[in-house]
């Protein structure tokens, strides 16, 4: 039997995802309510999935931009 | 009846094919942005990138017939550029194919070692998550193997469902899906390991 904050971490993901069950995401809710310490970890994964798509985000270049645009077949 | 009423018709057929194909091209072209912010966490290289991106648009637009208006197109540019990353045999890949169990750790363990090196006894999440550095995301996500990394970087970066992944990929849903919670497991593991107290 895993202690509840354990399983809590087991399904961060698929809470987060969506993919859980009905029944599995009303038992992860009641212990998330109850428990401050699972549910900052939780608030903590959704920043930092935030935070990376950011974070990795590059621009593409001007160059490439009209490298692509010169592509097209001409009218 | 005149004898020119064939060439009209295939003029008229012309112009419409032609009107397609300005359209796809332009379709294509508008998300070229979101292409390549995808490209450039798949591929080594900012250089690799660009030559992939621009080799996935040139191959597109010979072969925009195969495209059936309507679908997805982003993900069929993406299923091209990940067929080219292939064939190039990911050249420049900074990181083996399989991973150790040296990266495997719980999803809790990066919050547990961010915080455990803040001095405040209850810190808040935000201020915890300002340890990371935008160099050190790159960093750690360029470390995580490429099978687990592609699937990060079309699913979390990317934005695409699980079926355009797998579908981009050619791998099951349920290979998707078991890829991504271990790869956001490992990328987590980089990331702490690259936090210095």
């Amino acid at each position: 039997m895993l202690d509840p904050c354990d399983k809590c971490e087991e399904v961060m993901q698929p809470f987060l995802d969506g993919t859980l069950s009905d029944a599995e995401v009303a038992e992860a809710q009641r212990h998330l309510e109850r428990c401050r310490w699972c549910a900052k970890r939780y608030r903590f994964e959704e920043r930092l999935r935030h935070y990376v798509r950011v974070a990795v985000s590059e621009p593409m270049s001007a160059e490439l931009k009209a490298k692509l645009a010169a592509l097209r077949t001409p009218l | 009846m005149s004898e020119s009423a064939p060439t009209t018709a295939d003029t008229r057929r012309l112009a419409q094919v032609a009107r397609e194909r300005v359209r796809f091209e332009e379709e294509a072209l508008e998300l070229s942005d979101q292409v390549y912010r995808v490209a450039r966490r798949l591929a080594g290289s900012r250089d690799e990138a660009e030559d992939l991106v621009q080799q996935t648009y040139e191959r597109a637009f010979r072969s925009w017939r195969q495209y059936t208006p309507g679908t997805n197109l982003r993900a069929w540019l993406l299923r091209i550029l990940t067929n080219l990353n292939i064939d190039r045999g990911r050249r420049q890949q900074r990181t083996p194919q399989t991973t150790s169990i040296d990266n495997e750790a719980g999803d809790y363990f990066l919050y547990n070692k961010l915080e455990s090196q803040l001095p405040d006894e209850n810190p808040d999440e935000e201020r915890v998550l300002q340890r990371l550095s935008q160099d050190s995301i790159v960093d750690a996500l360029a470390d995580v193997p490429h099978d687990f990394r592609d699937v990060i970087v079309l699913v979390d970066i990317g934005e695409f469902s699980y079926a355009d992944a797998a579908q981009i990929l050619d791998i099951p849903i349920g290979t998707v899906m078991s890829r991504l919670h271990r790869g956001r497991r490992i990328l987590k593991k980089n990331l702490a390991d690259k936090a210095v107290a």
